[in-house]
């Protein structure tokens, strides 16, 4: 009996795991947005890296402050910060200035998630909080939207990227409307194509539905993503608009139309999926994706504002823990339906 | 009834963990030989523990009872071997307490010759003698749990059993035990599932198998005879198909209630050793002394599936088959889904040990816990719909009270949900701590 | 609006006349003169229920454990009762088995608690009795009056605990009792083990070699289960002779300050690192 036993480990079962881990999943969300980046680069010149860079750095020196200070910066390693930044920069208008893209980013983490106890704990989309307060604070410039720049203009930046803070900036910048605001102001629909493909007006991400769903459908593959929610999100915005196309066709655009312009792809498929502010329930996702598509359908309609993805995805953000406590699953061996 | 989910053969929800069967799947069983100290604790089953009835210094056959149960719900224990009785105190037991063992010395001079005895009269019992027969055999459900096996077979009145449920769904990765026992004694399985089928009045047999053994569902159906009531069922292969509710859910589509037992669908369900040990006892006259054994994982040198006499030390049965590997970093008992950790080589084969699995760095080491972000991911393994996610966060703040509104008690343990976290939170060790607390509060309370 | 105002006013007022409770107003000056930290140590939930009870003269004074004793004569004279209570006591940990002395068989990985670890095999202490030390006491104490010292065995500060049983109840392992500062004997060891056995697992474990017995006063300590036990109905008759020559510090004598100390056969502890695992 001499020989000597190994130094024996006391781990809990399940020895086994299926081999994804957290930050892989927002490194796989990164990898989805990769294309759309791109994409914003390419129709909006090399301001829209600038804008998604400071939003980013926002975000990314935001978590470091703040969230490094129990464990060694680790936080920040799970590419969460990195994330949030991303997908704020990319709901940001192209000629927004550099440092309010910057604030965006701070704001995102600072209150959208450290205050809230990190990763995990927080009530609203990180990258909406970020955008509401933007929008709140600086209406002018997030509702300036700057025209495409097409492959000859790559290396031109708008001037109004470089504005100095809390200066006035140039009143003088070329704008150009989005395809929503088009049809809400002066009822004038944008080509279906142009709004698949991306060459029109608007948010840097938020242009090219085709590449949104690429994406979506490669989250979907690697099981990052609650289908459901996308899913009923669009289901319930084609079948609200549709209704309304019905009874006034100038006023209210036709469902494609519906699906394809502002947020709508990028808000339904990367921002009302975030697994901590969405249901964890399965039925709870239907009821969430069915309320954003009809808060969606109805801020554009009635409301004051052409887009409203960002606020009907907050408003199911803030109802999330209601839903998921009524929407429990029924437990196996309890309740009706024992046959 | 749903014929989709005939065709299926499944229940909802759980996992698929990769198989990792191939180390043993091939191998035939073996006989450990005798080594020269057995401990043999008391309170091996779930239930009363055993009372000793032989004293220290007393020559012990192999075979002979040296326990006595000391309610219904408890049961016997046998001697492995030949040899005297050389302590009965306090021994660290596998699950870290401090309880009382039998140990015994074997004789050198022992044999493992099978001793077989004359059939018992079965035919002639009627339900009760059964019953004390199968406590007098001191067998118990040898899928991992250890309950009593008597304890199933007396059914209240007003009940009546349909179907006996056979258990060889094995859906624990590298256990391949109950799949070497169909390979090797289909005929035995089959009669001794008729024994039991006949005693307590079931109408059929039915055998579960995952397809992933599709070699013991043909040579079990190749030897069904014409005067038995066989059905083979095959299942598929997902994890936890051989919990006990899931499986009549997968082949009857029945549900369980909560609280309510499968006689309460009037089947009675038994693992694959447990309806061998029963045929042995009655065809052979041997009682529950030895059990079948799979060692495998990654650090085990030479894995088998072996026949080993209960109570020998896990260290001995490794070194039947060749040591652990250096690396090894944990030895867990059961699988490795739901499998005890443990915390000394010195600890028994049990009753209820099907396996013994050593690990390496490589599935112990390196699991950083991330926060969890709610992905979902374990409400939609849950086989028993619960939210893990929601339990494991209520745990964690002790808020123990909450956790039983969310269904704690219903938890069966089966990992799925720690399985499938991405962010590597003990889910299922929290939402035993959770248990262990309210069982407690509950005792102090009485 | 004014009428509906006036309407609404007015059924206020009789609803305050009407459904006015009478409350003993002392109940708010003592519940102001408590602590207000709710531990429950007196038995009855919060400070409140407690400050009811003790104008009902169900309570004493001095049986709130957490003010001073200033403050509970204060109140004892409010009210013109004496102010009673209990002798002091403090939680103490029936184990002295820290990382320096105790064997721990294997390494543990997981959720740091000793309620979870205790799931997983028992733990990695090699002593079945143990302290685990992962330090749900010290989480779970409100008054501070707990530290885990550098060898993962908690400290009681004697002048802090206010013996609210928070300790004693979540310690996996039950090794903490509240106990009378009086009783100066005590057996920081809870190892059932026979001699060698124990001291095998841990060096300051009882290893019931009844020295102990034989020193004190008859009937004072006995051996039960192989761990030296005190009847501490005989408390009175317990004096250091018991405590000398115990060969491994296994029964120490507390003073009414909290200074513990070992006998003088005791054997010298001087490693400051953990043993090693294994």
């Amino acid at each position: 009996m001499t020989e000597k036993d190994p130094n024996l480990l006391l781990q809990h079962a399940p020895l086994l795991q299926q081999g994804m881990t957290t930050p892989q999943a927002m490194r796989d969300v990164l990898y989805a947005l990769l294309p759309v980046t791109l994409a914003a680069v390419w129709f909006f010149g090399l301001g829209a890296i600038l804008v998604l860079l400071a939003s980013i750095a926002g975000a990314a020196l935001t978590e470091w402050t703040f969230a490094s200070q129990e464990k060694g910066g680790e936080s920040l390693l799970d590419g969460t910060a990195l994330l949030t930044g991303l997908l704020l920069g990319l709901t940001l208008p192209p000629g927004l200035p550099l440092w309010m893209a910057f604030l965006g980013g701070a704001v995102s983490i600072g209150l959208g998630k450290v205050i809230w106890g990190g990763l995990g704990h927080n009530l609203f989309n990180p990258a909406l909080v970020g955008r509401a307060f933007l929008l709140a604070t600086f209406p002018i410039a997030m509702t300036t939207w700057a025209p495409l720049t097409g492959a000859d203009g790559f290396f031109t930046v708008q001037p109004s990227n470089l504005a100095l803070p809390f200066m006035q900036s140039g009143t003088d910048a070329v704008t150009s409307a989005t395809p929503l605001g088009l049809m809400k102001f002066e009822q004038q629909s944008t080509p279906l194509v142009n709004l698949i493909i991306g060459n029109t007006a608007g948010s840097l991400g938020e242009t090219s539905g085709l590449l949104l769903i690429a994406g979506g459908i490669y989250l979907w593959m690697r099981r990052d993503l609650d289908w459901r929610i996308p899913v009923s999100i669009l289901i319930t915005v084609m079948i609200f608009s549709a209704i309304l196309d019905m009874v006034d066709s100038t006023r209210f655009p036709d469902p494609l139309f519906s699906v394809f312009s502002g947020g709508m792809l990028l808000g339904s498929i990367y921002m009302a999926t975030d697994p901590v502010t969405s249901p964890i329930t399965p039925k709870g996702a239907w009821i969430f994706g069915v309320g954003v598509g009809l808060l969606v359908v109805l801020i554009r309609a009635f409301g004051g504002l052409p887009e409203g993805m960002m606020y009907s995805i907050l408003l199911m953000n803030a109802a999330t823990p209601l839903i998921d406590r009524y929407t429990q699953p029924r437990v196996f061996g309890r309740g009706k339906a024992l046959t | 009834m749903n014929p989709l989910r005939l065709l299926r053969r499944s229940f909802d929800h759980g996992v698929h963990p990769a198989h990792l069967k191939e180390q043993t799947a091939d191998l035939p069983i073996q006989r450990v030989p005798f080594v020269n100290r057995y401990l043999m604790p008391l309170g091996q089953h779930i239930g009363a523990p055993s009372r000793a009835i032989v004293t220290v210094g007393e020559r012990v056959r192999r075979g002979q009872k040296i326990a006595d149960a000391t309610a219904f719900v408890s049961t016997t224990l046998h001697s492995p071997v030949t040899g005297w009785v050389r302590k009965i105190e306090g021994f660290r037991s596998m699950d870290g307490s401090f309880a009382p063992a039998i140990e015994i010395e074997a004789d050198p001079y022992a044999t493992q010759q099978e001793e077989r005895g004359d059939p018992l009269p079965w035919q002639s019992l009627s339900i009760e003698e059964f019953i004390a027969a199968v406590q007098e055999a001191g067998i118990v459900g040898m899928g991992g749990a250890a309950f009593p096996c008597h304890v199933k077979f007396s059914i209240p009145d007003g009940l009546k059993i349909r179907y006996l449920l056979v258990n060889g769904a094995e859906c624990e990765p590298y256990l391949t035990n109950d799949h070497r026992l169909m390979l090797e004694r289909p005929d035995d399985l089959l009669q001794g599932a008729e024994i039991v089928r006949r005693k307590i009045g079931a109408e059929e047999t039915v055998i579960g198998v995952e397809v992933n053994k599709p070699d013991a569902i043909e040579i079990l159906r190749r030897h069904v005879k014409p005067d038995q009531s066989v059905r083979i069922v095959p299942l598929q292969v997902k994890y936890p198909q051989g919990a006990e509710k899931m499986l009549i859910k997968s082949i009857f589509d029945r549900e369980i209630p909560a609280g309510l037992l499968p006689r309460d669908v009037e089947v009675n369900v038994n693992n694959v050793g447990t309806i061998i040990a029963i045929f042995d006892y009655f065809e052979r006259a041997i009682p529950l002394i030895e059990r079948i054994v799979t060692v495998a994982g990654p650090g085990a040198a030479y894995p088998a599936n072996l026949i080993v006499p209960l109570g020998t030390p896990v260290r001995e049965v490794l070194r039947f088959c060749g040591g652990l590997k250096e690396e090894t970093r944990e030895v867990i008992m059961g699988g490795p889904m739901m499998g005890r950790p443990i915390a000394s080589l010195d600890v028994p084969i049990l009753k209820g040990s099907s396996g013994i699995l050593a690990f390496t760095e490589a599935e112990t080491a390196g699991r950083k816990e991330y926060p969890c972000i709610k992905c979902g991911r374990c409400v939609e393994a849950c086989p028993y719909f619960l939210n893990p996610s929601r339990l494991a966060r209520l745990s964690k703040a002790r808020m123990f009270d909450e956790m039983r509104e969310y269904s704690l008690m219903d938890c069966v343990e089966c990992g799925c949900c720690t399985f499938s976290c991405p962010s590597n939170i003990p889910i299922v060790q929290l939402i035993r701590t959770g248990k262990d607390d309210l069982r407690n509060r509950k005792e102090t309370e009485q | 609006m004014t009428g509906l105002g006036l309407i609404l006013s007015s059924i206020l007022v009789v609803a305050n006349r009407k459904l006015y409770v009478y409350e003993d107003p002392r109940i708010e000056s003592v519940n102001d003169m408590l602590p207000q930290s709710n531990c429950g140590a007196c038995g009855v939930p919060g400070c409140r229920a407690f400050a009811e009870e003790l104008i009902a003269g169900k309570f004493t004074p001095g049986q709130c454990t957490v003010v001073t004793d200033v403050v509970s004569e204060e109140i004892a004279e409010l009210l013109g009762v004496d102010v009673g209570g209990d002798e002091k006591r403090v939680a103490r940990l029936a184990c002295a088995g820290g990382s320096n002395v105790a064997r721990q068989r294997v390494h543990y990985l997981g959720l740091s608690s000793c309620q979870a670890a205790t799931l997983v095999a028992g733990g990695g202490k090699g002593c079945t009795w143990g302290c685990l030390g992962l330090g749900d006491c010290e989480e779970a104490c409100d008054f501070d009056a707990l530290f885990m010292n550098e060898h993962g065995i908690p400290v009681v500060d004697p002048d802090k605990c206010v013996a609210c049983d928070d300790c004693v109840d979540i310690c996996p392992k039950d090794l903490f009792s509240l106990e009378p500062v009086t009783r100066k004997l005590w057996i920081p060891c809870k190892n059932l083990q026979f001699g060698d056995a124990a001291e095998r697992e841990c060096e300051v474990a009882c290893n019931s070699c009844n020295r102990c017995v034989a020193d004190a006063a008859p009937g004072l300590i006995e051996m039960k289960h192989n761990l030296a036990a005190i009847n501490y109905e005989l408390n009175h008759l317990a004096d250091r002779q018991a405590i000398e020559r115990c060969p491994t510090g296994a029964i120490i004598w507390i003073e009414e300050n909290g200074v513990a100390q070992k006998g003088v056969d005791a054997k010298k502890i001087i490693r400051k690192t953990s043993l090693p695992v294994g």
